[in-house]
């Protein structure tokens, strides 16, 4: 035992005769506890303060700490990057339908042939810019189907119209388009796809809890590593805070409200806000106490849920093997794949007017 | 050697000071039958003689304090082996996630059965060993405290933590029918569970136990600072020959008491000074203990628990009426 404190003793000595250098020369002292209280505030500074200003919203009842702080000088490069693309300017009517002057045309056949090719145009800009055209048609024969991408686009264009006609209730008339997801990448920055689920470990030891791990997905909490499969996929129950004083059969588990927490760090980090952005945390349940910001995400909720299941999902054979995720599923949607860090996509900027072929209605 | 106490009187403080006080080695008192041997020859520490007593040893490890180890050690394998498998047996992965790795319980399907190793038995089966740790280090804490005559004040300080240990991680899972309801192994994974229990029941903040246990906890911490501050501050006087003084007042004890006397109106006295801080911290953990215990059992929102009964109020609206949507279509989820 004393061989292995040996070393931590000549430490100590050292300093206890450096400490009794400090007692002799007072000078050295000071020279010291300067040195150190530097070495602090330099450190307390750099790894956990942020520059100056900070500004507070009020969004509750003063005294509930119901409030947004944005520091507008991080704000800046955030606003910066989620800027609309300047508008295709606007063409002159055919006055002929695109079906009478293209072939194989499936979802856009009533629109005029001129605000077709416009819309082609737009497309190229938003998913792919490098490829253009050639990213979805086979330019020997642009009618052909050959390339499954352009499979993929006929049901995105439904997609988007289906966001902006039947989910007003989330997207407003702020609405959406391609870009909202895409921003120039043929895949979307923010997709998910399925983990393998909990128990799937192999072997005697507990692994693959879908926990415990550094979970990007639930803002580096450890609370779940993919809390979209259930319910942005699925329909498990989200609410599980009790809604009486006493325990009235509501049996939701306390591991249950990490998987439902996870799912809400999700939304905070995607549209770049607090849990008071919706919730007045005295009672994260309480709808009449919370913000109208709740609402929206609500809707939001159920609009991810129809989306991945009645536009994504359909779409797995289509993607060739290497699109897909671990366990052999298609992209899917989350909060952040609009969102992208803003409380609302583009900070509210709307584009749709300019593309009125997104705004129309899916013919049945 | 060299008499440092002689030499520097009452300058004399053992806490990173250039005095260093050495003794002779001290094998302590004879013991009665029954007591196994104390192991080791005693020597001294120069890093220890800074903070406190020079001299380490001789341990004293017993029966049961080798089976506490043993135990302890078993729990700590399993919950680390655990951990080093979810990042694949990679050690640079286990170092860098190591906050983050977790042993989880069971899922709440399980109720109270027993798991698949994989799915929550090594869990149940560190939580085992751990508690069997925990118990014969308190048996062992009990016990060394009667062999040396003393009074068995630590043990049952150690029992109320215990406590709360022990409804965290079995009593109220019990009660629940659910070992899913207890705590993960995990530094990060821990305290995250804690504040989705505080979200799962409306927000612990209300629970009036848990107000008591924050109160006794922060409480603690200002005794501390308020008689650790007081003796410092009489030192000069021999202030903290605290015994001498409680049998015999000498100027610092007055000057100590008239000094809480001027500040506050009341001192508390040589001897009380010391059942206030014993009770402060027994009672953080007992009524934490409390509160946990009644919730999900009894209680499934604080806040509501909170509005109901006067300790919460209910804010004014500041938005016109949020109508929740899921009623709005007639369905809740």
């Amino acid at each position: 035992m004393r061989a292995l404190t040996a070393p931590l003793e000549l430490v100590a000595l050292a300093l206890r005769y450096s400490l009794a250098g400090i007692v002799a020369h007072p000078w050295r002292t000071r020279a010291w506890v300067v040195g150190l209280i530097a070495i602090a505030l330099v450190f307390a500074f750099g790894s956990t303060l942020e520059r100056l200003p900070v500004t507070s919203v009020q969004l509750g009842y003063r005294g509930t700490a119901m409030e947004a702080e944005y520091n507008p000088r991080l704000l800046k490069p955030e606003i910066e990057a989620n800027r609309l693309l300047p508008a295709l300017p606007a063409v002159p009517d055919a006055g002929i339908p695109s079906s009478k002057a293209y072939k194989n045309i499936k979802v856009l056949q009533t629109a005029d042939a001129n605000q077709f090719l416009r819309q082609m145009g737009a497309f190229a800009n938003w998913i792919n810019p490098a490829a253009g055209c050639a990213y979805c048609h086979s330019l020997n024969n642009m009618a052909s189907d050959s390339l499954y991408t352009k499979t993929v686009t006929r049901r995105m264009i439904q997609m988007t119209r289906e966001i902006n006609t039947n989910w007003k209730a989330h997207v407003g008339g702020v609405g959406v388009t391609c870009y909202t997801c895409h921003r120039g990448n043929s895949i979307p920055q923010n997709v998910w796809f399925t983990e393998p689920p909990p128990g799937a470990g192999h072997g005697l030891a507990e692994t693959g809890t879908g926990q415990g791990s550094p979970d990007k997905a639930s803002g580096l909490t450890t609370l779940a590593s993919d809390p979209f499969t259930p319910f942005l996929l699925n329909a498990m129950p989200i609410r599980v805070t009790g809604v009486s004083d006493l325990n009235i059969g509501n049996n939701a588990s306390t591991k249950q409200a990490e998987w439902t927490y996870g799912l809400m760090m999700h939304f905070a980090t995607s549209l770049g806000v607090a849990c008071t952005y919706c919730h007045n945390t005295n009672n994260f349940a309480s709808w009449d106490q919370g913000t109208p910001n709740r609402v929206p995400a609500w809707y939001g909720i159920r609009m991810v849920r129809d989306l991945n299941r009645n536009y994504m999902l359909p779409l797995t054979n289509v993607f060739p093997a290497g699109r897909k995720g671990p366990m052999g599923d298609v992209a899917k949607i989350n909060c952040a794949t609009c969102h992208q860090g803003a409380y609302k996509p583009f900070y509210g900027a709307s584009d749709l007017a300019a593309y009125p072929l997104l705004a129309q209605r899916n013919t049945p | 050697m060299f008499d440092y106490r002689a030499a520097f009187g009452i300058e004399y403080q053992n806490l990173f000071n250039r005095t260093h006080v050495e003794g002779p080695l001290d094998i302590g008192p004879v013991l009665k039958s029954g007591n196994e041997f104390r192991r080791g020859r005693p020597w001294t520490s120069v890093l220890l003689g800074f903070i406190g007593s020079a001299q380490v040893g001789p341990f004293y490890l017993g029966a049961v304090g080798l089976a506490s180890i043993v135990c302890g050690f078993i729990a700590f394998e399993i919950i680390g082996l655990n951990m080093l498998a979810s990042v694949n047996w990679d050690p640079v992965q286990f170092i860098r996630q190591l906050p983050w790795l977790a042993l989880e319980p069971p899922a709440p399907a399980y109720g109270l059965h027993i798991p698949p190793l994989a799915e929550g038995g090594w869990w149940l089966m560190a939580g085992f060993f751990l508690t069997a740790a925990i118990f014969l280090w308190w048996v062992r804490v009990y016990q060394r405290a009667r062999a040396l005559g003393m009074g068995t004040h630590v043990a049952w300080a150690f029992a109320s933590a215990i406590f709360l240990y022990l409804v965290d991680g079995f009593i109220r899972p019990l009660l629940m029918g659910s070992w899913g309801e207890g705590v993960p192994f995990g530094i990060f994974p821990h305290l995250d569970w804690t504040a989705a229990l505080s979200v799962r029941y409306g927000n612990l903040y209300y629970d009036p136990f848990h107000m008591l246990s924050i109160v006794f906890l922060y409480g603690s911490t200002l005794l501390f600072a308020m008689h650790g501050g007081t003796i410092l501050a009489v030192s000069r006087y021999w202030g903290e020959r605290e015994i001498e003084l409680t049998t015999d007042r000498g100027t610092a004890a007055e000057r100590a008491g008239l000094f809480w006397r001027w500040i506050m109106g009341f001192n508390a006295s040589y001897e009380s000074i010391h059942r206030w801080a014993w009770w402060f911290a027994v009672l953080c953990t007992l009524t934490g203990g409390i509160g946990i215990l009644l919730t999900g059992t009894v209680v499934d929102n604080w806040y509501l628990w909170g509005v109901k009964h006067g300790i919460a109020p209910m804010y004014p609206h500041v938005y016109p009426y949020i109508a929740d949507p899921g009623h709005l279509r007639g369905v809740l989820q």
